[in-house]
Parts: structure tokens; sequence; C-alpha cells
């Protein structure tokens, strides 16, 4: 069953085609990582799905539901959740109280102390509650992130760019929490240029290039793609 | 027991600076002499007190707007206007009689309200947001003035109401309460204290209440984060404008109890000074914070009051130099600096004694 699909989508910023007749459909249970040079539109692709941005033409489908002209916070209820590529964790609020707000909406009392111990737990953000999550070292934000967003309990969980900033152990870390939450049966599409943890996660890879999708398939047959590989070594040069 | 400990603990948060039986029992202190004060004072003096605690609501509604939601608003002094103006006028047509006078502050105050359903809502659901916001809240307060200015003539009249221009509106009917005999006249000395006092404890635990609630909680988060708390599913533009209405509905209260206490409005009130101390007050005191702001206004107005006895000029000076050293010294607010210093001691104290 596909989870989402996304149609024909076009999207243009002024005179810049930044999203280019893209079609893209991932089936429910898979994790899926989306990968490409910088400003191939990956980020601007995650803004129209969970619309932020709106696209000139084309359709989103999620669930069989046509969300294309849904409000954001109308798509999260549908079950869509996002980490952002720059943390968007409350900066001046506790560690706790960035979950609690994350939570409360599902959950009350007693229940929601339990919860939120749950997930710091899963983060390994226990000792780190009290902490104002300005504070938190560029890895721990984006745990906080994902946390939050996972929260939420999505079907389909948007990550852009989770590991940027971590060590290879910590983006190690991360590859096995994306494993336990598609284990436990969310979707996951995560943005990435770590190839290591796309190799770690990944059923299946699209690359975007120009706002277009470029190819898409296994990890070791992207790997394999010539085609892939000159457009990653023409943006070395560039 | 357990009811009323569970209200208690419903006070306190993450989202405001004191907690414990230690800043209970303070706060019942502080509350005991308030309502002694006026026993051992003159009916001047309780008066001038009445005053300053007026202007606590629209600072309290600045603290909600602008420190907890993020949203700076020079609307507030529009909505202050308007509330007491709308005092005047349903008072002067309808007189005092059988409590109206009550009914007309609450009126009044859902006047303001109401104005800024339609004014944030044009705001918030058209994602008018930061700068811009100040920007149109001005020129709304502005244009009030403005139009209130210029209604000298005689044309210019809302039943027996004149409005009167520059010169203001004056002579409304005190607030009133109905009594078998003789209605009770809350002028402005120790009658109206009471009254006032009593609206400005409600009112400042039913903030605290509000704010370290899960609809506090948004609030906060949409001034960290906008675009953070909306894909956590919240509509933000209706947190926006419910925390908007709340806070005219306080300036309101503000504007209403202010021409009760003089009996009288003038278009200044509306004006761009009008609306520039309340930023001051809340700025200086700690405007992400309920009891910060309450005391950073009363200290400051005290003090501003005290200084224009030299002359206002100089008064007006004091302001901008204490706007500027809390902008230096402690951006949060001078107050809350000073209270979060204490809360640290007091924590110091505690872990030793433990
Ligand atoms: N709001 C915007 N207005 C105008 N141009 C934009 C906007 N957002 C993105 N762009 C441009 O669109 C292109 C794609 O940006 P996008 O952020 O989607 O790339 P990306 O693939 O996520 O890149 P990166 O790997 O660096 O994060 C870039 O050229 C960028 O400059
Ligand atoms: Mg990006």
């Amino acid at each position: 069953m596909s989870l989402l699909e996304l149609r024909q989508l076009n999207k243009h910023f002024g005179g810049l085609h930044v999203t280019n007749s893209v079609d893209l459909t991932l089936q429910a249970g898979e994790i899926h990582c989306l990968i490409g040079p910088n400003g191939a539109g990956k980020s601007t692709l995650f803004r129209l799905i969970l619309g932020e941005h709106h696209p000139g033409s084309g359709d989103i489908l999620f669930a069989g539901e046509n969300i294309t002209a849904l409000k954001s916070f109308a798509r999260i209820h549908r079950g869509l959740s996002v980490k952002f590529q720059v943390p968007g964790v409350f900066k001046g609020l506790s560690v706790r109280q960035n979950l609690e707000i994350a939570l409360q909406s599902r959950h009350r009392g007693a229940e929601l102390e339990a919860e939120i111990g749950r997930l710091l737990t899963f983060l390994g953000l226990q000792s780190e509650q009290a902490q104002i999550a300005g504070n938190l070292s560029h890895g721990q934000k984006q745990w906080l992130e994902i946390g939050m967003a996972v929260s939420l309990k999505p079907r389909l969980l948007l990550l852009d760019e989770p590991t940027a900033g971590m060590s290879p152990e910590e983006t190690h870390m991360t590859g096995e929490m994306v494993q336990r939450l598609n284990a436990d049966g969310m979707t996951v599409l995560a943005i990435e240029h770590d190839m290591a943890f796309v190799r770690q996660v990944a059923h299946r890879v699209t690359v975007l290039h120009l706002g277009q999708v470029f190819a898409q398939g296994s990890i070791d047959e992207i790997v394999a793609d010539e085609r892939v590989a000159a457009i990653y070594l023409g943006q070395a040069h560039a | 027991m357990t009811g009323f400990l569970a209200i208690f603990r419903r006070l306190e948060g993450p989202q405001t600076v004191g907690r414990g039986p230690a800043f209970w029992g303070l706060f019942a202190l502080v509350l005991a002499a308030a309502l002694a004060y006026p026993l051992f004072s003159d009916g001047y003096t309780v008066g001038n007190t009445v005053y300053f605690f007026v202007w606590v609501f629209i600072a309290l509604s600045l603290c909600l707007i602008w420190g907890y939601g993020g949203s700076l608003s020079f609307g507030q002094t529009a909505f202050f206007g308007i509330a007491g103006y709308g005092y005047g006028v349903l008072t002067i047509n309808f007189g005092s009689a059988y409590g109206f006078t009550l009914l007309a502050l609450v009126i009044a105050v859902a006047i303001a309200a109401l104005f800024a359903v339609l004014l944030g809502y044009f705001m918030f659901f058209g994602r008018i947001a930061g700068v811009f916001l100040g920007i149109v809240t001005l020129a709304v307060t502005l244009m009030l003035e403005r139009f209130m200015a210029q209604t000298a003539g005689p044309e210019w009249h809302i039943g027996s109401a004149r409005l009167n221009g520059f010169n203001g509106m004056s002579a409304m009917p005190p607030l009133t309460i109905p009594w078998p005999g003789e209605p009770i006249v809350l002028f402005a000395d120790i009658g109206l204290y009471y009254l006032v006092l009593g609206l400005l404890v409600f009112v400042y635990l039913a903030l605290r209440i509000l704010m370290n609630s899960s609809f506090g909680n948004v609030i906060v988060a949409i001034r960290e984060n906008p675009e953070r708390a909306e894909m956590l599913g919240y509509d933000i533009r209706k947190y926006q404008l419910i925390t908007f209405v709340i806070g005219a509905a306080l300036a309101g209260l503000s504007g209403v109890l202010y021409t009760v206490w003089g009996q009288y409005i003038t278009p200044s009130s509306m004006g761009m000074t009008a609306a520039a101390l309340p930023l001051i007050w809340v700025a200086v005191g700690g405007r992400s914070d309920l009891t910060s702001t309450v005391i950073g206004t009363l200290v400051v107005l005290a003090a501003f009051q005290a200084l224009t006895i030299y002359g206002s000029q100089y008064a007006l000076v004091f302001m901008g130099v204490l706007l500027v050293l809390t902008v230096l010294i402690a951006p949060n607010g001078l107050v809350l600096g000073v209270m979060n210093w204490l809360g640290r001691i007091a924590a110091r104290f505690t872990q030793r004694a433990g």
C-alpha cells in the first residue's frame, strides 16, 4: 500500500524551477532516503509535503487522501511529522518542557509524565531534562527534535538531515533509533548526506537533482550508478 | 483539601517565577498589608494607589501578548481607549441606577475584546507577525487618537454623550453598587480600592493558572518557534488570536477603571506616549513573568510620579535612562533579574540546610 504519493509536483521560486515534475511514491512501512547535491530541492520537497510551501501544480496524496490544499497543522493531524534541517527546538525552554509541549495534546496528568519519561529514555536525554534546550549540543538538539516529532506517533516521519553535526557513533545510534521506530510500524522519509547512515537504514533511495527525480533504487544500485557519481563530482568541481 | 492543593499546583510552573511555601507566604503577607493599608492612610493617598493599580492591568496585557506570546503590540492603548470611552458613552446615556455601571464595565470591556477579535483575525489569519504586527497595531492606535481628537464639534455625540475632541469626555458616573436603602458609590478612594485590588488579585492568579496550563505552553512555544509549534499540530493562529483578545480585555479593563477613577478620558490616553509607557514598565519589570511585571509596573510608576514633582521632563528622561539600563544590564527585565537571583540564593540556602 502506498502511504505518500507525489504526482507531477512543480514549484518555482521566481525563475528557479526548484521542484520539477516530481513523482514519488512511498510504500507504507519503508525507510526511504532522499539524497542529492546541495540545492537539489530536497528541503523544498519536504516543505511542499508539509504545506509550508504550495506547489504551482501537482498533487500530494497521503493515505489515499488528497492533502494538497490542507493547512500544515491539519496535515500533522493526518499523521505527518517532521524534524527540520535546522534544529527547530524551543530554545528558551527546558528539554522536558519541549517534550511536554509535543505530548500534551495526546496525554494528560500522570500519563503525560510517564510518556515524557519514556521519551527521555528513548532519546538518552534523562540527565539533560532540566537543561535549556538552547544549551544542548547540536547532536542532542537533533535528538530532542526527533523525539518531539516522534511523540506525535506519526504514520510518516520526515527527517531532514537527522545526523548533521553528529559523530560517527552518534550517527549510528540515530540509525538504530530510526530502525526501532520503523520496526514499530513508522514509515520514514529521510534526507541525508551521510552515506553510512543511508546504507545502514535505507530500504530504497531516491536521488534528487536540479529539482528532478534523477535515480531511484537500492543503495547498491545507486552507488553503482555512474551518472549519480557524476552529479556529485560535478558539484565538487563547481 | 486535595482540591485546594490541586489549584495551588496549577498556580506554579515553569512559566512563572515564584513557587513553594516561601513565595506564597510572602504573597499572603503582601496581600494582608494591601488589605489593611487603607485603614492607616488617607483618602487621597489611597486614591493615588488605585491609580497605580489601574495601570497594572494594561501592563499584564502586554506581558501576556508580548512577553509570553512574543508579539509586540502597540495596540493595548487602543483597547484601553475604546473601553474607557465605551464606559463613558454607556453610563452618560443610561445612568447608574440598578447597578448599570457594573454592567457598563462588562460591556465596555467586551467591546474592546470584540474589536480585538476583528483586528486580530485580520492580523493573525493574514499571517502578519513580528515588526509588521507592531506597525499595524501602532497605526490603529494613532488613527483612533486622531479620530477622537477631531470630535470637538457638537455634531459628534452618541446619544447624550458628547465626544468633545481633545478635551475628552468627563462626568461619567462612578461605579455604583445597588444596595437596599442607599446605593454604594465607589469613589476613587477606599471603595474603589478594594474593588480594584480584588480584580488585580483575581487577574494575577487567573493568568498564572492560564500560563502554566497546556494553553500557556503553546503560547510560549509560538514565541520560541512558531513553525515548530505549527508542525506539532497546533493551529497557531487560533492561539495567537485568543491571547490577543484576552490581552485586549485586560487593557480594556484598565481603560474602564481609569475612566471610573478620574471620571474622564481623553484622546491622549491613546497617543504615542501612552502607548510607549506600558512598554517601558513591562520591559523594566520583566516581560516574560507576571510577578515581575506587576512589581516593575508599580515601582516604575511610583518613581515616575515622585520625579514628576521636580518636572515631568525629568521623569520622562528618567524613563528613557531606565529602559537603556535595562537593555544593557538585564535584557529580560530588572525585577526578573533580581527575582531569579533571589531564587538562586534561596535554592543554595535550602540545599545547605538539607
Ligand atoms: N524560500 C525560498 N525562496 C527562494 N529560493 C529558495 C527558497 N528556499 C529554497 N530556495 C532555493 O531553492 C533551491 C533548493 O533549496 P533546498 O533548500 O530545497 O535544497 P536542498 O536540496 O535541501 O539543499 P541542502 O542539501 O543544501 O539542504 C536552492 O537553490 C535554494 O536557494
Ligand atoms: Mg536542505
